[in-house]
């Protein structure tokens, strides 16, 4: 195989995102990445903020008055919903990457969904009642 | 079959060597009961003799006839026009991703072909290396080598093009290639063990299963991708596929 072949064509990377006139399984397929990539950049942000610890208690508590800010909330909502999917759909992968319920495939999609939505609901309850 | 005649219009990719990729539009009648190469040969036919489009068996034998029917990849020779589309309707019709287009609507499936020699797949083999499906007695045959079948994959290349991971790496085997290893199994061949469990093999396979959602001959790649990845293991443990 040339080395040409080998190069992954990157130009078309964003086609990966475009699932019109797809199935279920490019659909969790996509859901799989963007949700991936959310919780990199969160992971990132959050580094960040621990960082803060090292300027002092002061500038660690303003940032915690901030993260009391509803949009704060609802991002850490998202990322909880990110988290769940992830997590959840991974299993969905790994069974069917190793042969387990291939033909239920999109029923396990199913079911991931509604387990991360009921439980996004969940801690969406639990975050702004708190 | 339906005697009323639809209008329809054909949305169809064109593109000449380095030309620009356009659309051309075709507004005909069709019998809704037609099927999408019927229409695209009449539009060849009575209105532009330069496109360019490939077909052969006209059902689902041959694999030449596959192109992206408003968006999904279809074998146009067994895909009704009352089931793409209505009366008064839009017919968009692509070429396949993932090859080079030739020209128009006729791509070139090279790469396919070879990668598909170097797997070793046969379209036509004897009966009794037909590959063991789970709960399918072997047939038993009187005069082994007699029989011959043809294999389900009819290399139309319909998965290749619906493969997001092929979309973004040529050198991806792609699923039917991958199914078309699986079809002598891992142990005979130690070239053909590097190549499935390589950097382009089973785990480059992503689980979009969208190989499976177009293939028109239920040959399930995905799930032959699967299985394949149980016989990589096992042979790296035990040093057998089982």
């Amino acid at each position: 195989m040339s080395e040409r072949e080998n190069k992954p064509n990157t130009s078309n990377w964003f086609m990966w995102f475009d699932v019109r006139h797809r199935d279920i399984g490019d659909w969790a397929f996509v859901l799989h990445r963007l949700t991936a990539l959310g919780l990199v950049l969160y992971l990132g942000m959050h580094l960040i903020v621990l960082g803060t610890l090292t300027l002092g208690p002061e500038a660690f508590n303003s940032f915690i008055e901030l993260a009391h800010n509803p949009l704060f909330i609802f991002g850490e909502l998202l990322v909880v919903a990110a988290a769940l999917y992830h997590g959840l759909n991974g299993l969905r992968v790994g069974l069917t990457s190793f042969g387990v319920a291939i033909p239920y495939q999109k029923q396990l999609w199913y079911v991931v969904m509604a387990i991360a939505v009921i439980g996004s609901i969940i801690f969406a309850i639990s975050m702004f009642t708190a | 079959m339906s005697t009323s005649k639809w209008d329809v219009t054909f949305l169809v990719y064109r593109k000449k060597g380095q030309g620009t990729p356009h659309y051309d539009e075709f507004t005909i009648k069709v019998n809704p009961d037609e099927y999408v190469l019927d229409a695209i040969e009449r539009i060849w036919a009575y209105q532009d003799r330069s496109l360019v489009f490939a077909h052969a068996c006209h059902h689902s034998t041959c694999g030449a006839c596959g192109m992206r029917v408003n968006g999904v990849e279809k074998l146009t020779c067994i895909t009704l026009i009352r089931d793409v589309t209505a009366d008064g309707g839009k017919v968009k019709v692509d070429p396949l991703r993932n090859f080079p287009i030739i020209s128009d609507l006729t791509v070139d499936m090279g790469v396919l072909y070879t990668r598909m020699d170097e797997v070793g797949h046969r379209p036509v083999l004897p009966l009794s290396e037909e590959p063991a499906e789970p709960g399918v007695k072997p047939v038993k045959i009187a005069a082994e080598g007699d029989i011959i079948r043809l294999a389900d994959c009819i290399e139309c290349g319909l998965c290749i093009s619906a493969c997001p991971i092929a979309n973004t790496t040529s050198g991806y085997l792609g699923p039917a290639v991958l199914a078309g290893a699986l079809q002598h199994g891992l142990d005979s061949d130690q070239h053909l063990f590097s190549l499935v469990e390589g950097e382009n093999g089973v785990w480059r396979c992503h689980s979009a299963f969208e190989c499976t959602e177009v293939c028109p001959s239920y040959v399930e790649p995905a799930g032959k991708i699967m299985e394949l990845r149980k016989q990589v293991i096992w042979k790296r443990i035990f040093g057998i596929a089982k």
